[in-house]
């Protein structure tokens, strides 16, 4: 079967879906490659590279739509796209199916599969054809650089000879995948970087990526975020006026400040009020990556750049990853070739829909002339929920006296029992046996019973050596060899004199060998 | 003869063997008990010799310094990897002189009783003892000596099955012939009856009988517990061979054997108790081997293992502040402790907080892990035990998982249908990254499959142990 990737279509998009790299790797797929000409220009692939791995060059989109059995591109598909599909030809885009329906249905009476990449299920999985995580991660780089380019300063402090500079400070808000590069990028140029998102138990990546974690003074029952996939989910009214609270407290002295903040299939919530913008000192930057979704910032305009009446710039570019087009190409036609794979599993050029994969399913939004979106739940969830933990009741003293107390009868009756039993057990032995064996027996007694006290003091780290010296001090029983060896049977001399020559071996071997572990210990 | 100086040497020496044990709770006291031991063995052989054992001294003397000699070319060649081995093959050698012993008694007997009354006054050292014996501690003495022999020869062929287990000649899987746990059955049956027999008669073809019937149990029984219980059946055949040396010590009438045979005894009871907590098994599954069968469905594992490259452990490693590494008997497989420690003194130069976690159970032998790592000079205040550093795991930024398995799985503590469900393990997944040194993909002794290859934070490094820390040793600065 034949890949296809036409050019976009879509204003200002420079990226491409196949990459010369990818192609070569989809062509060990067993599918031949089809390119629009020019496709890869913006993103720095021109023809000649792709000829040169293979790939076949045709002149137009509907020439390369009648091509290919596969077309795989970055945006949502237009109209004009929709209508060159045809029966039994799969799509492969972003699509966002959810506000997208009428372009699904279209797409499902035309009888094409479409796959959104943007439907992808967050299981591990999954996580190598993840399009949305490899574009947010550009976007945080980018959010970042855009950041710098708009800022009069450095990021980094530096003491020189013309003064001293103090460093950045940079607050990153939504510690998701976007975040996290954000605060990548942010401290490696230098600066002081913070970062805050609704889920505490980000704090710890949030941390490791060397930002501080902005915590709040609230106590509510923490969201567990693996409820939701991993995403955001809404906060209550309470929560919201804590966080706010803190950013007001943030904002005099934030120089850059980076919004993430998304819920899946809702409009970005305001985290960054107009009085925090006017808070903020002139020069300072606002970078709002929800822009799309109506911004955090409601100053925010969307692909554009705007200067507030106090100086700070507010930037709301929707096209970051295209931006960067050669990476983003690069990331995205790797998700895809991934995609792909998933898609053949027998490399025999072929897709094969299996609608019983979870991933495949959860991103197959139109198949076999039928709206499959949304997929039903995973059978997977994407991240094992924490289970709830109770808190182990605190004892009140007086529960604590009882429950002391209750022990202490209950080991006091066992010990009671336990010697009652021995007692009488004893007892019975010594009505039966004779004196002399009584006096064996209770040195046997005493000493199973001392050896009990001991042993239970020695250390864990020890029980190698105590199993040598307790197996060289078994070695006693040579005093019984050598008690017999003087006997008068032959037999007996022979048997007691092989005895004592193991008994011999044991004896030296058995100290030896501890003497030569416990020399090994020592303290740092 | 003088027996009074005899009994007072006795007494010195059960006390210095006493506190020989006692001083290992501590790993410099340690060093001191090892010479109570040594100077209580030679103040009761010396005692001995002068005393009731002064026939043929001489001979008695040469072979013990021939045994000796053969003793100090043994402990100074043993490897420390090979340290399990030697300790089973030890056992079987008392196992067997208390065979020898507990049959000599008999036949002394035998001898003792054939005599008239004037020569049985004209009899000497063990002869003279049994000589005064009447008739009840004739029949006491019969008991005595057929359970000596009986627990000797468990202990004689169960050692040798361990040491050919351990040192890897035979087949360490659990085997039972046909027929299984009834054979046993059928052999300790049979020993019943011959003690009865030779009880009444006192004929020497009862002991004759019993005494292959042990040495089969012992065979037989070793053979049907698998290489991951060895910690326990080598501590089992320890407590055994201690309790064979309180039977012949009895039947011997000689209280510093049994002294010495119970606390040898009761040491092994309690490290094969502590062996099976560590392990929520109880002592008679282990023993009659095999895991019980899963109570249901278990929890099917999702998610793939990632593989990495020495280069990422590399970089993790040299980042990191705390790591927390968990070895186990692969690492004593690979022989891959030297590397280890020179990994740990590479970290630790660069200030980092590094430290072992020690599982009960995690190699062949109890503490052998503790004993192949003060091989390889890792200082003994860094390597913790599993409830002392089980709470610190979420604090540590790697834990290195090398050639262990079972005792990391978190299957024990999610799953209620594991097989292992209930063993306390160490909770290594909750450090932020863990690292999985393994030959290959395969699942542990247990044949569980291990959730925890499959964690998110988890990601495997295969290859021989030794290799892998090969690679990795000049990537860390």
């Amino acid at each position: 079967m034949k890949i296809g990737t036409p050019k976009e279509t879509f204003e200002g998009e420079n990226r491409v879906a196949m990459t010369p790299d990818s192609a070569l790797q989809l062509q060990k797929l067993g599918y031949e490659c089809v390119i629009e000409s020019g496709a890869g220009d913006a993103a720095g692939f021109s023809n000649a590279t792709y000829k040169a791995a293979g790939v076949e060059v045709v002149k137009t989109a509907a020439a390369l739509f009648k091509a290919a059995d596969v077309v795989a591109k970055v945006r949502p598909p237009s109209e004009i796209e929709i209508k060159r599909l045809r029966d039994g030809q799969t799509l492969i885009s972003f699509f966002n199916p959810a506000a997208n329906t009428d372009l699904m249905e279209a797409s499902a009476k035309r009888g094409a599969t479409v796959i959104a990449m943007d439907m992808v299920p967050r299981i591990s999985r999954a996580q190598k054809m993840d399009a949305l995580s490899s574009m947010a991660n550009i976007a945080g780089y980018r959010a970042v650089i855009e950041a710098s380019n708009n800022f009069g300063r450095f990021f980094t402090g530096q003491v020189t000879a013309a003064g001293k500079v103090p460093p950045a400070k940079v607050l990153i808000v939504g510690a998701g995948v976007a975040g996290l590069a954000a605060i990548g990028t942010s401290t490696s140029l230098g600066a002081v970087t913070y970062a805050f998102d609704v889920r505490p138990e980000v704090a710890e990546q949030v941390e490791s990526m060397g930002a501080e974690f902005v915590y709040l003074d609230f106590d509510e029952e923490q969201q567990d975020g693996s409820a939701t996939g991993g995403y955001a989910s809404v906060s209550s009214p309470e929560f919201r006026e804590a966080q706010l609270a803190k950013f007001r407290e943030l904002a005099p002295e934030m120089d850059i400040v980076i919004t993430t903040a998304l819920i899946p299939n809702r409009e970005a919530p305001e985290l960054w009020t107009e009085d925090m913008v006017k808070a903020m000192k002139p020069g300072s930057v606002i970078v709002d990556l929800a822009a799309e979704k109506g911004g955090n910032c409601k100053l925010t305009v969307m692909d554009e750049k705007i200067v507030t009446d106090n100086g700070v710039t507010i930037i709301g570019y929707t096209d970051f990853p295209s931006r960067m087009a050669a990476q983003a190409s690069t990331l995205y036609a790797t998700n895809i070739r991934h995609m792909m794979a998933d898609l053949t599993p027998e490399k025999d050029g072929v897709v094969n829909q299996n609608m019983e994969d979870d991933v495949i399913r959860g991103a197959t939004i139109t198949h076999a002339k039928d709206v499959t979106f949304p997929p039903p739940p995973p059978k997977v969830a994407a991240i094992a929920a924490a289970p709830k933990k109770e808190a182990p009741k605190a004892l009140t003293v007086e529960e604590k006296k009882v429950a002391e107390i209750a022990a202490f009868k209950a080991q006091t009756k066992n010990q009671v029992t336990l010697l009652a039993i021995g007692g009488a057990l004893l007892l019975a032995v010594g009505l039966v046996a004779p004196a002399s064996f009584m006096q064996h027996f209770i040195v046997f007694v005493l000493a199973v019973f001392v050896g009990f006290q001991v042993i239970w003091g020695v250390a864990h780290s020890l029980h190698t050596p105590l199993m040598a010296i307790t197996n060289a001090i078994s070695s006693i029983i040579i005093l019984g060899a050598l008690m017999q060896i003087g006997s008068s049977s032959f037999l007996v001399i022979i048997l007691a004199a092989l005895s004592v020559f193991m008994c011999g071996i044991n004896i030296f071997g058995g100290f030896l060998v501890t003497r030569r572990m416990l020399a090994m210990f020592q303290k740092s | 003869m003088d027996f009074g100086f005899t009994t007072a040497a006795y007494v010195v020496a059960a006390i210095l063997f006493i506190l020989s044990l006692g001083g290992l709770s501590g790993q410099e006291s340690a060093k001191r008990a090892v010479w109570y031991g040594i100077v209580g063995m030679a103040l009761a052989v010396a005692a001995t010799l002068i005393g009731p054992g002064s026939g043929l001294w001489l001979m008695s003397v040469v072979l013990i310094a021939g045994g000796g000699a053969v003793g100090y070319q043994l402990a100074t060649r043993v490897q420390m990897t090979q340290m399990p081995e030697l300790v089973a093959a030890m056992h079987s050698l008392v196992g067997l002189a208390a065979v020898f012993v507990g049959y000599n008694a008999h036949l002394e007997m035998g001898n003792v009783l054939a005599m008239d009354d004037a020569a049985r006054k004209a009899t000497e050292g063990f002869a003279a003892l049994l000589a005064k014996k009447d008739s009840v501690e004739i029949a006491i003495l019969r008991v005595e000596v057929f359970l000596g022999i009986f627990i000797g020869a468990v202990t004689f062929t169960g050692s040798v099955i361990a040491y050919g287990k351990l040192a890897g000649k035979v087949d360490s899987a659990a085997k039972k012939l046909p027929g299984g746990h009834l054979l046993n059955a059928g052999a300790a049956g049979l020993s019943l009856i011959c003690l009865i027999w030779y009880f009444n008669t006192g004929g020497f073809f009862p002991l004759f009988v019993m005494t292959l019937a042990a040495l089969f149990i012992g065979y037989h029984l070793i053979m049907g517990i698998g290489g991951a219980d060895m910690p326990v059946v080598v501590s089992m055949l320890n407590s055994y061979s201690g309790w064979a040396a309180a039977a012949i010590g009895f039947s011997l009438g000689n209280d510093l054997l049994i002294v010495v045979g119970a606390l040898v005894g009761s040491s092994g009871a309690i490290l094969s108790y502590i062996m099976c907590k560590a392990m929520n098994r109880s002592f008679i599954s282990v023993i009659l081997g095999g895991f019980g069968g899963p109570a249901g469905e278990q929890m099917a594992v999702e998610g793939e293992q990632i593989a990495i490259e020495a280069d990422g452990v590399a970089a993790a490693l040299n980042e990191a502040d705390s790591v927390i590494i968990i070895p186990g008997y692969g690492m004593a497989v690979a022989q891959a402790q030297q590397g280890v420690a020179e990994l740990v003194r590479k970290l630790r130069a660069q200030g980092k907080n590094v430290r072992f976690a020690i599982h009960p159970v995690a190699g062949r032998l109890p503490g052998h892990m503790n004993v192949l790592l003060a091989e390889a000079r890792v200082p003994y205040d860094i390597v913790m035990e599993m409830d002392e550093i089980n709470e610190d795991f979420p604090n540590t930024d790697v834990a290195i998982v090398i050639g262990s398995n079972d005792i990391v799985n978190p299957a024990a503590q999610d799953d209620p249908n594991s097989p292992i469900a209930g063993m306390p393990v160490l909770e290594c997944w909750k450090a932020k990254q863990v690292f999985v040194s393994k030959r290959g993909q395969g699942t542990g002794y247990s044949g569980i499959e291990n959730p925890l290859f499959f964690k998110d934070n988890t990601r495997m490094f295969y290859g021989d142990a030794k290799a892998s820390l090969d690679k990795l040793l000049p990537m860390i600065d």
